[in-house]
């Protein structure tokens, strides 16, 4: 039926390597104490997504979240990693007050994964009679400048206000050189 | 039996983890950027979950992916604005632990 009889063994191999660097990525992210680490494991979570998008029928969306999530967020956040100090103190002598905050963050958040995976896996998914395009980047092009026209011009001046607030934001507390 | 890759539970779960992560990150960190980072895991499990539904429900399978593509560019503008406010509050506090940042506090 394949190709070669290996084929079926190589893509399951691939599928999990996504898996794992989806997740691990995701548990480096918030688990490290140093914030680079963090934003590696940010990178390392955006390269795992990449992929299960991939197999998701999608090598467009694939492409930017690679560009836009290692290339411009982690990028950003480094930039903001070298201009503050932004490593966690140490916890010195963690306090029963604190070791409690961390169980019940903890608690609230596997009480809530587990409840969204419950429910994920017990739903029965209905598969559409037809489809109406293949979902190829010509298809999202004409969608974009047809039916999603307004919303694709209200995201660039989404933008545009978003360079111009931050240029404004970090510019303002600046002192002004001695004379 | 389907392979994983072509069942939608395998990237519904992922999409959980990811959001149970985030939202632990978001209770747990103790400074600005780490929360900033756990926010991004979320919304990428929103993306994920967009996507997995859209390649296995939607009719229109352009729509789920126009979706997530309007989700990455506002969380690019997120990042933008967020760490400009950290920046401005880093240069008032010398800090950017919560803690520290409690001048409204009655």
């Amino acid at each position: 039926m394949s190709a070669f009889p290996g084929s079926a063994g190589i893509v399951a191999g691939l599928f999990a390597l996504a898996l794992a660097a989806t997740v691990g990525g995701a548990l480096l992210a918030v688990l490290t104490t140093r914030v680079i680490r963090s934003v590696c494991g940010l990178a390392l979570c955006a390269l795992g997504l990449a992929g299960l998008y991939y197999f998701l029928h999608s090598p467009f969306l694939a492409l930017m979240e690679i560009l836009i999530y290692i290339g411009a967020v982690c990028v950003t956040i480094i930039f903001a990693v070298m201009l503050a100090e932004p490593d966690e103190p140490p916890v010195e002598a963690p306090r029963p007050r604190t070791r409690l905050w961390g169980a019940g963050a903890l608690l609230v958040s596997a009480a809530l994964g587990a409840g969204m995976a419950w429910l994920s896996v017990h739903t029965p998914w209905s598969v559409p009679a037809a489809r109406l395009n293949d979902g190829s980047v010509p298809a999202i092009g004409v969608s974009l400048l047809t039916t999603y026209s307004l919303a694709f011009e209200l995201i660039s001046l989404v933008l545009l206000v978003a360079i111009l607030g931050a240029l404004v934001l970090a510019r303002a507390g600046r002192t002004p050189p001695p004379t | 039996m389907t392979p994983l890759h072509d069942q939608p539970a395998a990237y519904l779960v992922t999409a959980a983890v990811l959001l149970a992560a985030g939202v632990f990150g978001l209770l747990r960190r103790r400074t600005l950027i780490g929360m900033l980072i756990a926010g991004e895991l979320i919304l990428s499990a929103a993306s994920l979950n967009f996507m997995a539904l859209n390649r296995f429900t939607a009719p229109d399978p352009a729509v789920g992916q126009i979706f997530v593509l309007f989700i990455m560019g506002l969380a690019a503008a997120e990042v933008a604005i967020a760490l400009s406010l950290v920046i401005a509050v880093y240069r008032n506090y010398r800090s950017v632990v919560t803690r520290d940042l409690s001048e409204l506090k009655g």
